[in-house]
């Protein structure tokens, strides 16, 4: 390990490197723990993390019991989106099932239904969604409509139903889910990981006493920020890169782009998630402040960097706020890099901030520490 | 271990520690210290009272799931006035921000970058197409397929607005043959904010029980002040009780203020009782303080700990716990799984009391899984402190 630091002419330098790195990978327990869990939940989280509806369950309370209720009906029951169809008998039935959250939603046709559709009017079925599930909701009754316009379809033998539109999705034709979520865990977990490793350094030293030996010693602050910089960055690249493998490999999302354009993008992503743990350790005085710390801004910025729901959406003064997070430019760029095959233009659009961003971390970092110093 | 000896030994000790008589007095002084080292430390306030608001306030307003304001592109290529009155109609809808263009090469690309979600195809033959229905579709919609969940609502609105259309153009269009009348109940404004709050409250209370007690608990492990604690004459319960109980307090009151904050802030309804909350939070402190518990005494590290209570604590209940992802559309290992979430339960039971109110058909078997979750923990907990002494 100590020839491959030699790159570092500086003697001092290099020998603080190689400490830090040994500080974290020394211990055969946080070796483990520094690359196992974030694989672990990489696995976990890509397979849970989905805004399909599948496997739902539907009430069903057919007052009509005539011939469209029970084509409608059949309908639901053969879906793909559906578990099982609990047929009810009363009000009370289907507003218990629905209370105790059993089913997501309830369908109820009225005793004319059938009737209406024979004299060539309208059925209606109300169908009651469980609101404390509104987006699944939302997208159950999505599919409820195409069915009943199936439904409908063959009740006129009218083919001129046809949908007005012909929908094509780029980069991702059938919409799977995964392919989005996947890039983006790798940036989540690495954002994580890196921030706490950094975060802790330089508080566990204060909080062991060892920082203060550090100062009196004769490295500059530049020094003490770099030494602790590069070994975190080493290890949130050889994390960044399992995680980029596992998505390209594992679980088989398209790396349309190329990997040498994301390669450079990872490391100033992992650079400026090192300015912001560093700046967070410098302020600490224990270990236990550094992490929770980490988690005050770590939680938020995952929040607002687009991975729950788009930057767009999202008030002005919080997009604006986004563009502060390393991780809302490193979403898009690894999307971009993945499914999108982002041309060099957009990829540069998006890593000038992070570089922004890790210099002015960084810098603030060492003035963070210089400060303590008086 | 050097033979039977030292196992009796240990195990006389054991018996000796049992029969130690629990000391009331003993107890409160034990709780007053950990409560004034936990107060007296700013990140205790930071997480336990700040990140709570900030937490609420981006789960009331940053995360959204009802796509709002969709950046689409409308290609006209057709100059004709119902082509002309089509990109008027995308133009003039709520839910959509449209970039006008006359060629599909000038948005293609803003669709790469991801400044447009998709764009709209009024194809040159629209006319002809529209003067024979059924024959091909009316426009071509590309949506970008990198954000699924953003693609389906740019179709659906698409969909929407091509449809609406068309029944304004011809009034006596066919009435449809079954019309679904979608009633929301809890949430008839579709408020995806009134779901999400209740849950997040599951997620603080996550990070105050677990990440915290792993934390402190750790720490103590660490310097060796955990050792010197139990060979005082107080019992491993007495010690445990005085290190969790200010914790749990301190959970409770951030589920009191953001209960509070919830009501009056965020406008989220609280149909059910205070009494029903406030059993169903304390019940979910027992396998959450339990599982911090657990991870402080394995790892007796800090750094282990944060990064253990961060992976098996706080993401799975921020998306294993039904909070933002549905459970049912999980696949059936990963559903197997969030039965050993505590915040599963949790989550699903806020959500209950917030907008639906006291249904104790949803509430009491999820508080009896989450008290059984929680004895676990602590059996383990209490079995590894201990076992930590004897080696």
């Amino acid at each position: 390990m100590r020839r491959l630091f030699k790159i570092f002419p500086n003697a001092r330098l290099r020998a603080q490197m190689v400490k830090e790195l040994l500080s974290i990978l020394r211990d055969p327990r946080s070796r483990l723990v520094v690359f196992l869990p974030p694989l672990m939940q990489l696995f976990i989280f890509a397979f849970a993390t989905t805004l399909e509806v599948r496997n739902a369950d539907i009430a069903v309370h057919d007052r009509d019991a005539g011939h469209w209720s029970h084509e409608f009906v059949a309908r639901v029951a053969a879906a793909d989106f559906v578990r099982e169809v609990h047929t009810v008998h009363s009000r009370d039935e289907l507003r218990a099932l629905i209370d105790e959250r059993k089913v997501i939603a309830a369908l109820e046709m009225g005793p004319d239904f059938s009737r209406d559709i024979a004299a060539g009017g309208t059925g209606t079925a109300q169908v009651i969604v469980d609101g404390r599930r509104s987006n699944a909701g939302q997208i159950t009754v999505a599919y409820l409509s195409t069915i009943a316009a199936d439904v409908g379809a063959a009740a006129t033998r009218d083919t001129r139903e046809a949908s007005p539109i012909v929908v094509r999705n780029w980069f991702n034709p059938n919409l799977i889910y995964r392919w989005f979520v996947v890039p983006a865990l790798s940036g989540i977990l690495v954002f994580f990981s890196g921030l706490m490793i950094t975060a802790l350094s330089i508080a566990r030293e204060r909080e062991l006493g060892t920082f203060d030996q550090l100062l009196v010693s004769p490295t500059t602050t530049t020094e003490i920020i770099v030494a602790k910089a590069v070994p975190a960055l080493a290890i949130g690249t050889v994390l960044g890169l399992l995680m980029i493998a596992a998505a390209a490999f594992g679980f088989r999302v398209p790396l349309k782009g190329s990997f040498w354009l994301l390669l450079p993008s990872l490391e100033l992503f992992i650079l400026s998630v090192v300015g912001i743990g560093l700046m967070i350790s410098a302020v600490c005085a224990t270990q236990q402040q550094a992490i929770l710390g980490t988690f005050a801004v770590g939680v938020p910025a995952v929040l607002m960097s687009g991975f729950a729901t788009p930057v767009e959406n999202m008030p002005t003064v919080l997009q604006w706020m986004a563009q502060g997070i390393p991780l809302t430019h490193f979403l898009i760029l690894v999307e971009g890099t993945f499914l999108k095959a982002m041309p060099l233009s957009d990829i540069i659009a998006n890593t000038w901030p992070l570089a922004v961003i890790a210099l002015v971390t960084l810098s603030m970092a060492v003035v963070f520490v210089r400060s303590r110093l008086q | 271990m050097n033979g039977t000896a030292s196992d009796r030994r240990a195990g006389a000790q054991s018996g000796e520690r049992a029969r130690r008589k629990f000391d009331l007095s003993r107890l409160f002084a034990l709780v007053r210290k950990e409560s004034l080292q936990a107060i007296r430390d700013p990140s205790t306030i930071l997480i336990a009272f700040v990140l709570p608001v900030i937490l609420l306030f981006l789960f009331a307003y940053a995360v959204s799931l009802d796509v709002r304001e969709v950046r689409i592109g409308v290609v006209l290529e057709s100059d004709g006035g119902s082509a002309q009155s089509l990109a008027a109609a995308f133009a003039g809808t709520r839910y959509l921000t449209v970039t006008p263009a006359r060629d599909r090469r000038e948005v293609a690309d803003q669709v790469v970058s991801g400044k447009l979600r998709g764009f709209v195809v009024i194809p040159q033959d629209f006319e002809r197409r529209l003067a024979s229905p059924g024959a091909a579709p009316l426009v071509q919609v590309i949506t970008d397929g990198s954000q699924p969940n953003t693609a389906n609502f740019v179709a659906n609105y698409a969909r929407g607005v091509v449809q609406t259309w068309q029944a304004g153009r011809s009034a006596a269009a066919q009435p449809a043959v079954i019309a679904l009348e979608p009633r929301y109940w809890f949430n008839p404004e579709l408020e995806s904010r009134r779901s999400l709050v209740p849950g997040a409250i599951a997620i603080v209370m996550t990070i105050i029980g677990t990440m915290l007690t792993a934390l402190v608990v750790a720490r103590e492990w660490e310097r060796g002040t955990m050792e010197a604690v139990l060979s005082t004459p107080a019992s491993v319960v007495e010690i445990l009780i005085g290190k969790l109980l200010p914790y749990f307090v301190l959970g409770m009151l951030a589920t009191i203020s953001a209960t509070l904050l919830a009501i009056h802030v965020f406008d989220v309804p609280l149909r059910g009782s205070w009494l029903a909350l406030l059993l169903l939070s304390a019940v979910f402190l027992i396998p959450a303080l339990g599982q911090g518990l657990l991870i402080s005494a394995i790892t007796r590290n800090q750094f282990l700990a944060s990064q253990i209570a961060l992976f098996s604590g706080f993401l799975p209940s921020f998306l294993l716990s039904g909070f933002l992802f549905e459970i049912d559309a999980m696949p059936p290992t990963i559903q197997a799984i969030t039965f050993l979430i505590p915040a599963r339960y949790f989550v699903a039971s806020l959500q209950t009391v917030f907008l639906a109110g006291d249904v104790w058909a949803v509430f009491l078997p999820n508080l009896a899984a989450m008290a059984v979750i929680g004895m676990f923990f602590f059996a383990i907990a209490r079995h590894k402190t201990r076992k930590n002494l004897e080696s």
